[in-house]
């Protein structure tokens, strides 16, 4: 992947290794110098002016952070090898961790010396700079060629570092901490209410949409239709199905009362999780179909010719040989319902979302982040595991 | 077979025209139905209005998307963006897991409320699935072809313009059918940020309680996204190569 300077003419530097990092590195000095790095505003609501990096953090910070980026940059220069790559992703790792530190480290410095009801939050020049760190340690563990192991140790890593710091509090003058301070109870149930949709759901879709899937395998003229229909389903806007529902789903629950009794009605989860079962039926149908379908006949014969009844032919041959592709399908589902479970709060059905919302009625940005970080988290979490869930699995008589 | 596709995508844009201009005509039919709900068709805005509005912010960030989208692919499979390729590949695949509803609503602490935060949010949102399948497009392109390109002479430019993206086509105009159908969905949302769309009535009939406006909301965006859709595979059948049809 890595350009050899020598072997490529258009390269103006000769012996400039790693052309990724340098951009990287000069979008985050750039932002960290020209945008606000913590943004103080006089309450929760009103917009406040943003201080940046050199102005709001103490000066070994600053001059902390200038260090990495005149490591990272020296780096690479050097002839690429394994050790380099894990070098440069170590430094931005530590670059990932410190910038809430200090951000949080700033925040309560500058809200000393500032009005009582001010509030700190979290500016441009952050995000960019926690962007290009992510992305810098990301690309150069890709570089390294860096196995399932190791990936999953630098997430766990960074994570419980993370979590370090906010147990001894470096995250306190923050105002995303203080909204979760305020929040605590109502954020622990909101984010198992999102993964208890996301589950119910997640369970329902498989079980309606692989039998779904077989279907077209077993008779084809299935195919064409079941697919136009599914896809059809996945066009419609989120908002628009949920929506729609609701009229059918009171209807039902005023007609038969004992529905109502169990919860289920127009708005809450109901709804939600119907409209969201729906739009999983494609991902996992067409995965199941391109899975079980793409099995090898050769597989399939040996195993009949071994005596093995239909049944056994499914669930130890075919299952087996297609789960890398059913775990695909499993990811892109997980992914799009953790998304799309934000929404479903607007019908009631709580979780996330409800956050997301409340935050845009009262123009409160760190309640939208309080909301939407966790579901971005969810979401890149679950597909990360699913991803080396699939790499992991033993590729037993792959054709 | 052409006939066959095509006529859904006519008689679902008829219903979804007639709809939309008479919309106010029903409104018998939904007194008739939600007896307690006042005027019974949403009339805060003309929906006529509310969908010139929704279109105009989906064909603007979703044609900043397409270009931008297409350039990014194409530095990222040239030779002295070939550095770029994984990063590009991996902000377009990580990117996609962000969820459109957070998306949008990150952007209005930048942006303010209104119509700019949904057309930014648009396109930084539209941008990925483009730039995943140019690149897969482009890449997907036959070496030999290439070769046999630049061996009748062709400039870099010219095998790009002649025989890269015309092969990869189909694939990128894929990857723009998912851009605008998620384009449309986003922009609904775009109605809780202030921006004007059919998602409003949608919004006014949730926070009111007025079930009639959230069903004429939803079955006029559910016609948009499933006619836009289906003109796109008409479009993709007219781009596939003939022996393929």
């Amino acid at each position: 992947m890595t350009a050899d300077g020598a072997a490529e003419p258009w390269a103006a530097a000769p012996r400039l290794h790693n052309r990724v990092l340098p951009v990287l590195v000069l979008l985050a000095t750039a932002a960290a110098t020209a945008m606000g790095f913590v943004v103080i505003a006089p309450n929760r609501l009103l917009p406040g002016v943003g201080v940046p990096l050199w102005q709001a953090a103490a000066a070994p910070a600053t001059a902390g952070f200038a260090a990495a980026a005149a490591l990272l940059l020296t780096l690479c220069w050097v002839r690429p090898r394994g050790a380099v790559h894990y070098g440069a992703a170590a430094v931005a790792g530590a670059v990932l961790l410190a910038a809430p530190a200090v951000a949080g480290a700033s925040a309560a410095q500058l809200l000393g010396s500032a009005p009582p009801a001010s509030v700190a939050s979290l500016a441009g020049g952050f995000w960019v700079v926690g962007g290009c760190a992510a992305l810098a340690a990301i690309d150069s563990l890709q570089r390294a060629q860096a196995g399932a192991a190791v990936q999953l140790v630098t997430a766990a890593v960074l994570a419980g570092g993370f979590l370090a710091l906010s147990r001894i509090g470096a995250f306190d003058a923050l105002s995303l901490s203080r909204e979760y301070a305020a929040r605590h109870d109502l954020f622990g149930a909101a984010v198992l209410r999102h993964a208890e949709l996301v589950a119910a759901a997640l369970g329902a879709a498989v079980a309606i949409g692989v039998p779904l899937g077989l279907a077209p395998l077993r008779r084809k003229r299935f195919e064409a239709p079941l697919f136009a229909v599914l896809n059809l389903l996945q066009t419609v806007p989120s908002i628009a199905l949920f929506g729609l529902l609701i009229a059918p789903l009171s209807g039902l629950a005023d007609a038969v009362p004992a529905l109502r009794a169990a919860g289920i009605g127009g708005v809450g989860p109901a709804p939600a999780i119907i409209a969201l079962v729906l739009y999983a039926l494609l991902p996992i149908a067409r995965n199941t179909v391109a899975g079980i379908g793409g099995v090898s006949p050769a597989a399939i014969e040996a195993a009949r010719g071994m005596g093995m009844t239909g049944r056994q032919v499914f669930w130890r041959v075919e299952t087996p040989l297609a789960l890398p592709v059913l775990l695909a399908g499993l990811r892109i589902v997980v992914v799009q319902t953790v998304g799309l479970a934000v929404v479903a709060a607007l019908i009631g059905a709580g979780g996330l979302g409800s956050f997301v919302f409340e935050g845009l009625g009262q123009y409160a940005t760190d309640l939208v982040l309080l909301g939407a970080l966790p579901a971005i988290l969810m979401a890149l979490g679950a597909d990360f595991v699913l991803r080396l869930a699939a790499r992991a699995m033993p590729r037993r008589g792959a054709a | 077979m052409r006939i066959a596709l095509k006529t859904p995508a006519l008689w679902l844009g008829l219903l979804f025209v007639t709809l939309l201009t008479g919309m106010p005509g029903l409104s018998p039919v939904f007194g008739w139905a939600f007896p307690r709900v006042r005027p019974a068709v949403f009339d805060r805005a003309g929906f006529v209005e509310l969908f010139l509005s929704h279109l105009g912010l989906v064909a603007a960030a979703s044609t900043a998307a397409a270009l931008a989208g297409v350039a990014a692919a194409v530095f990222a499979t040239r030779p002295a963006g070939r550095d770029f390729r994984t990063i590009a590949a991996l902000l377009a695949a990580a990117g996609q897991t962000f969820p459109p509803a957070a998306v949008l609503a990150l952007a209005v602490p930048a942006l303010g409320f209104g119509a700019r935060p949904t057309v930014v949010a648009l396109f930084v949102y539209g941008l990925l699935p483009v730039v995943e399948n140019a690149i897969a497009g482009i890449e997907g392109v036959p070496e030999g072809l290439r070769e046999a390109a630049q061996g009748m002479g062709m400039t870099p430019w010219q095998v790009l313009r002649r025989v890269e993206l015309p092969l990869a086509a189909p694939v990128i105009l894929a990857g723009v059918r998912v851009s605008v159908t998620v384009a449309i969905g986003t922009a609904t949302i775009g109605s809780t940020v202030g921006a004007l769309t059919l998602g409003t009535p949608i919004f006014d009939g949730l926070a009111g309680n007025k079930l009639p406006y959230v069903l004429q909301g939803a079955v006029l965006v559910a016609l948009f996204a499933v006619v836009t859709d289906l003109l796109f595979a008409v479009l993709a059948r007219r781009l596939q190569p003939a022996d393929r049809r």
